[in-house]
């Protein structure tokens, strides 16, 4: 069983992304499932969705303390939350972010075994046009970048269940998923 | 068709499937998303059913009752807060012999303020004549709103039913459902068409008051449908499971109960949870097994019963609360087991309340916990991860 972790903040997507990855993984035929944790959801507070992938039935309905995989799809959440908090050794965390991921290793506490991705998703996003340039909507381009780094899900199914999920901008979703795909950085 | 979904689109789409006529329902959280997914299908003409907007829960259950009299079919669905301020009217649902079909989204009850799971708000209706279905997952909140239309539709039967699905961990929780063909559903489900309605062109009173010596049979009758939908639902189960190849383990599932030393019982979504845990616990030699209520009301008395020849250690794990005396289906099930001579040790845990998570951790310490009763019970009754008293 694989457990993903999202951070975002209101307004940016996290509760989709976390469903649209289960979507991909389900379309690969795997059993799958995604829930938010549900505090009274504000635009640009802190805001956590998970996601389980495996092979046979998924009968634990409890939530995710120790994931497999950390995605983080604010930087500014860095300062708000311990966002490594319960990583399974060997984990990996990916960030939105524009700095060198040796700059942030340091800072963020990760043992030697645990690995660290970044991606310039909200420049991806700004890029094609996604959401406004003060709110752009990264989940699409964090998704791309996750299923390289992550190989949880392949691009493909991926992209189609991106295509799936989001209402407008559809071929600009999947673009910027695929740029994201091509360019993460894993340290 | 397979699709990933949550629980409240897996409630919306069931009142599609079952071809639904009249919707009348007021949001609230974590029901909010059905009532958004079905007024979408209806304006986008995917669901041919009329929309009444009210003003209230009460109002609501209110124009459904109406509605269900003139012989349409009827969904709605609420939470919490919500359902208790349907009450009056799901007593009325009920004595009037309404065959609606409601979700709820178990939630805890304010004051203090809480969204999360809970089934204090299902429970508080216990005694309203409604048929309660406790879910432990999407699909079957799917399901079993086909089969409380058909059984509750049943001439003989004539009742309403509440599904309950968990607040976040069915509603907001996407998995994979596979939404039945409509044509399938038309051939499970015929049309609602009661003997009696609302009919300008043949008209009767519905009602009315009834003096003494009418009243009771009246009441009589309700019971007497709810004791035969004991049976109904153990076969609408059978002809479901004909029908589209799934079942969800008739009135009380039964999980690796045969030879048990101990066995929890639970509804809901934890029991989901619990499975995984009783396969661990086995896997490491200790004989462990879970049995879920599914059907709640009518309470399923002699599957209860059949629990006792199975295992000597039962466990209640209520998921609400009767101030003053026990959890509510643990007097249900400590009430079924009392005429039999043989009965085996029953301890009640009230637990997760509000929302605090069920973790396959703490469920194996409440499995470790009533293996060790064996030599008798320390307590009636214990409350599970309260800080200042045992909380973990």
């Amino acid at each position: 069983m694989i457990e993903v972790r999202f951070h975002g903040r209101g307004g940016q997507g996290a509760v989709i992304a976390s469903n649209i990855l289960a979507e991909a993984a389900f379309i690969e035929g795997k059993e799958v499932s995604a829930f938010p944790f549900f505090g009274v959801e504000r635009r640009g507070a802190p805001v956590t969705a998970y996601t389980r992938i495996a092979d046979t039935k998924i009968r634990n309905k409890s939530g995710i303390y120790a994931p497999d995989f950390v995605v983080v799809m604010d930087p500014s959440l860095l300062n708000a939350v311990n966002i490594v908090e319960g990583l399974k050794p060997g984990g990996l965390v990916l960030l939105n972010t524009k700095l060198e991921p040796e700059k942030l290793r340091a800072n963020l506490g990760l043992s030697p075994d645990q690995r660290l991705a970044t991606i310039p998703a909200t420049d991806i996003a700004i890029k094609h046009r996604l959401g406004s340039k003060s709110a752009p909507i990264v989940n699409s381009s964090v998704l791309g970048a996750f299923a390289r780094v992550s190989g949880v899900v392949g691009l493909e199914p991926l992209i189609k269940a991106v295509k799936k999920n989001v209402p407008i901008k559809i071929d600009e979703n999947a673009a910027a998923a695929r740029e994201a795909y091509e360019s993460v950085v894993i340290l | 068709m397979k699709m990933v979904m949550t629980g409240n689109y897996a409630s919306a789409y069931g009142a599609k499937v079952c071809r639904a006529e009249v919707i009348s329902a007021y949001p609230i959280t974590p029901q909010t998303s059905i009532v958004e997914k079905i007024a979408t299908l209806v304006s986008s003409g995917e669901m041919k059913a009329q929309f009444v907007k009210v003003e209230s829960e009460h109002s609501a259950m209110a124009a459904l009752i109406s509605a269900s009299m003139t012989g349409a079919r009827t969904y709605t669905a609420t939470s919490s807060h919500g359902l208790l301020l349907m009450h009056e009217l799901l007593i009325w649902a009920a004595g009037a012999r309404t065959p609606i079909v409601m979700s709820n989204v178990c939630r805890a009850n304010g004051p203090p303020w809480s969204v999360w799971a809970d089934h204090h708000d299902a429970i508080a209706q216990r005694d309203t004549g409604w048929m309660q279905v406790f879910c432990e997952g999407n699909q079957e909140v799917l399901d079993s709103i086909i089969m409380a239309y058909k059984l509750g539709e049943n001439p003989n039967i004539r009742l309403p039913t509440m599904i309950n699905e968990d607040a976040f961990i069915l509603s907001h929780t996407v998995e994979p459902v596979d939404v039945p063909e409509m044509e399938d559903v038309d051939d499970f489900l015929p049309p609602y068409n009661p003997r009696f309605k609302l009919d300008v062109d043949e008209p009767y009173g519905f009602g009315s008051l009834v003096m003494p010596e009418m009243y009771m049979e009246f009441r009589f009758k309700i019971n007497e449908a709810m004791e035969a939908a004991r049976q109904g639902w153990r076969d609408v189960e059978k002809d479901f499971e004909k029908k589209f190849g799934r079942n969800h383990g008739g009135m009380v599932e039964f999980y690796q109960c045969e030879d048990a030393d101990a066995v929890l019982i639970m509804a809901g979504s934890i029991a989901s949870t619990a499975k995984d845990v009783v396969d661990k616990l086995r896997s490491e030699g200790k004989k462990v097994g879970l049995a879920r209520i599914r059907i709640f009301r009518p309470f399923p008395v002699e599957e209860i019963r059949k629990l006792a020849g199975m295992t000597n250690i039962l466990a209640m794990c209520d998921h609400s609360y009767t101030f003053g005396h026990w959890g509510p289906m643990a007097q249900e099930v400590r009430g079924a087991l009392y005429d039999l001579a043989d009965k085996p040790l029953l301890k009640n845990y009230i637990v997760g309340l509000g929302g605090k998570d069920m973790t396959p951790e703490v469920i194996e310490k409440i499995y470790l916990k009533t293996l060790a009763l064996k030599d008798g019970l320390d307590a009636d009754i214990e409350w599970i991860g309260v800080k200042g008293h045992g909380g973990w």
